[in-house]
């Protein structure tokens, strides 16, 4: 990883190991000398902030796996076993389960703030591409995870979810009967999606280090959408941007334990403490609330191989985002039109979480083909047009000169290690 | 540039226009339970236990003739945070039920007084039997039932529920469900062993009006009405569901304060590093 680094242990030990494997030069030029752009908000501090919370999903969840049973007449009962019995079940179930929601907030937080300073432009393609595949496991993970109580919801749920695979012509299935490992949901599902659920949290890990290799090769963007061009631009990432990041952590970690100590239950449904009957189907099959705007995406469109194309291809699309946005210009700062469409298309996003809540009856499922209908012209042929017709405005000649303005300015206080 | 504006905006309310009136067509739904004051609700939420053992009575005296509660153990009944019994109260309760256990050195199953270890037992020997009984209706096992059933909070409360901290929603639906029989309104009619109920999702049930005035003798002068049963038995309930309710509200307070101080020092920290960048 890129960097300056002239890291030099005193230690006679640590040169000895340095020499043989410079993990701590790595380290050091990494999260320590590695220069980021002196003009980064505090939107920024959510990649930190989302690498705490697969740690907290990893940590969590390995002792959770010690006292859970992924079997069908025995996972609910286990469950309440943890919140009953362990020694802190309650606060590691609750955490683990509020942290997935967290999680999701912040990658989605994440996804805008990318979305609206033009992350995902030359060239961060890469870079970009990597975070979609991120977002599509942490996805995968969640649902799988939510699978495991055993209760109403989850059973329904997978039961819906593994059903979508059954659109696709000719092997659809093939691959339903192999998701499941049967001829319906049951125990051999349970069994592989605790499996997964384990496997897939330290796939996300490895596809968050290539993340990370790869932003720090080309560089962080910035909310001017610039270049770096001189030292002037940037500041050291220990001390300036660890104690951003920390402090933005820690404000975090309040709005996640007003969830995790007060509200535990907010975010999940209340169906799932009914144990999973496969003879009796629940009134309204919800997701969790991180997947409702695919869901309304899905039920929006009147044929099941349809919906399923639209869900994914929604998702999809985001790996496409480079080539469709050919605008130079990063940074919705300095592209008016953009950022109302930006805006618009946040809108859309919510409007269809809401929708997709909502029964897939009357009126609800005129407003989702509306908002579905949207969300592909955003990125079809709003966003082709504007790179051609939009006229940005005039971008500062550098970093320093955005944040400073025209002023000399003294020099930052450069240690390169503290 | 104005007139790029005006495109955006007439797009972004042709958008919420036609999403608005196309939503209106739908909904139409039954009442939401009121809410009551619970004394566990909050931030410093703790349970009465009074309350609890009074609830507990109710339930061995009424529900407990068809519900089970086999999640819960009776030895839970004196943690910390629960109902205030001590280990000799606990063994009088567990005595009183009869478990199956087994099988003994002939190979039978044999039954035996309670002990603190057990769970509160089942009360049909299955679920075909408990149907049989009941119209080929299912009495629901009430462990967690605290935290299994809700309401809609439609917009904005449900953003405000956040802020207020407000979780009881469960609790709220079982006493209105408890106190919410009455007569069917004219023009509808029951099937037999049907039940009307304002606050039931379809408003037929099968349970008949459990409570009633001075059902169940009330010792420390609390009013023996249907609406303080149905509370008292309720509150039980969300012990029963949350039985570490008390110490994760605790937990959560001391945590708040930490982070809150550290998220001060954390703050100066940040600000006292920038000094000199901006």
């Amino acid at each position: 990883m890129s960097g300056p680094s002239n890291f030099q242990p005193k230690s006679p030990i640590l040169q000895w190991t340095e020499r043989r494997l410079p993990v701590l030069g790595l380290m050091h030029s990494s999260f320590v000398a590695y220069p980021t752009p002196r003009n980064l908000n505090y939107w920024w501090t959510f990649g930190g902030i989302l690498s705490f919370c697969l740690a907290v999903q990893i940590i969590t969840g390995i002792v959770l796996a010690m006292h859970y049973t992924p079997t069908v007449a025995g996972a609910f009962k286990s469950v309440e076993h943890i919140m009953r019995d362990v020694n802190y079940g309650w606060l590691l179930r609750y955490v683990h389960a509020n942290g997935a929601s967290m999680f999701f907030i912040a990658v989605y937080i994440h996804i805008f703030r990318g979305l609206y300073y033009g992350s995902y432009k030359e060239p961060r393609e890469i870079l970009w591409i990597l975070g979609v595949i991120i977002f599509l496991l942490m996805m995968a993970t969640a649902f799988m995870g939510y699978v495991l109580p055993w209760g109403q919801m989850s059973f329904w749920g997978a039961t819906v979810i593994t059903n979508l695979f059954s659109a696709i012509p000719g092997v659809g299935q093939k691959i339903v009967e192999l998701l499941w490992g049967g001829y319906s949901v049951d125990q051999p599902t349970l069994q592989r999606f605790f499996s997964l659920h384990y496997l897939l949290p330290f796939m996300i890990a490895g596809v968050v280090v290539l993340h990370v290799w790869a932003l720090h090769e080309v560089g962080q963007n910035n909310p001017a959408g610039i270049d770096v061009k001189s030292d002037k631009d940037t500041v050291p990432f220990t001390p300036y941007a660890t104690a951003k990041d920390n402090f933005a952590m820690v404000c975090f970690m309040i709005f996640f334990a007003w969830f995790v100590f007060y509200i535990p239950n907010y975010l999940g449904h209340a169906d799932n403490y009914i144990p999973a009957n496969p003879l009796q189907t629940p009134t309204h099959i919800v997701p969790e609330w991180y997947f409702l705007p695919f869901y309304a995406i899905l039920r929006a469109i009147p044929s099941k191989l349809g919906g399923v194309l639209a869900m994914f291809g929604s998702i999809a699309l985001l790996a496409f985002l480079p080539w469709l946005d050919r605008s130079k210009i990063r940074s919705a700062r300095y592209r008016p039109l953009f950022r109302q469409f930006f805006w618009i298309f946040v809108i859309t996003c919510v409007g269809l979480g809401w929708l997709g809540a909502k029964p897939a009856e009357g009126g609800y499922v005129i407003a989702s083909r509306i908002l579905t209908a949207w969300y592909f012209l955003h990125f079809l042929v709003v966003l082709p047009l504007l790179s051609y017709y939009e006229r940005p405005k005039p971008l500062p000649a550098s970093i320093a000169e955005s944040v400073l303005g025209n002023q000399p300015m003294a020099p930052a206080n450069v240690k390169g290690s503290s | 540039m104005k007139k790029n504006t005006l495109l955006a905006l007439g797009i972004a309310s042709a958008l919420s226009l036609a999403t608005a009136s196309a939503v209106r067509a739908a909904d139409a739904h039954a009442p939401q339970p009121p809410r009551q004051s619970w004394s566990f609700s909050g931030p410093l939420g703790k349970f009465d236990k009074a309350q609890l053992q009074r609830g507990l009575k109710v339930y061995r005296e009424v529900c407990q003739a068809c519900h089970s509660m086999n999640l819960v153990a009776f030895r839970t009944l004196g943690q910390p945070g629960a109902l205030g019994f001590t280990e000799g109260q606990i063994k009088t309760i567990a005595g009183e039920y009869q478990i199956t256990d087994g099988p003994n050195d002939s190979g039978e199953m044999f039954q035996r007084p309670g002990r603190p270890s057990d769970y509160f037992p089942p009360i049909y020997p299955n679920e075909q039997a408990a149907r049989a009984t009941h119209n080929g209706a299912l009495p629901v096992d009430l462990s967690v039932i605290a935290k299994a059933r809700t309401y809609e909070v439609g917009f904005p409360g449900f953003l405000i529920d956040i802020v207020r901290q407000y979780q009881e929603n469960g609790v709220d639906y079982i006493h209105a469900l408890l106190t919410g029989y009455s007569e069917p309104p004219a023009g509808e009619t029951l099937g037999p062993g049907q039940h009307w109920n304002k606050f039931f999702p379809g408003h037929k049930i099968a349970m008949t009006p459990p409570l009633d005035k001075d059902r169940v003798e009330y010792t420390d002068g609390t009013p023996q009405t249907v609406d303080q049963y149905a509370r008292d038995v309720t509150a039980f309930l969300m012990w029963a569901a949350e039985p570490h309710l008390e110490s994760r509200k605790r937990i959560g307070f001391q945590v708040m304060i930490f982070l809150i101080v550290f998220a001060g020092l954390a703050y100066f920290t940040k600000k006292k590093v920038w000094a000199n960048a901006h």
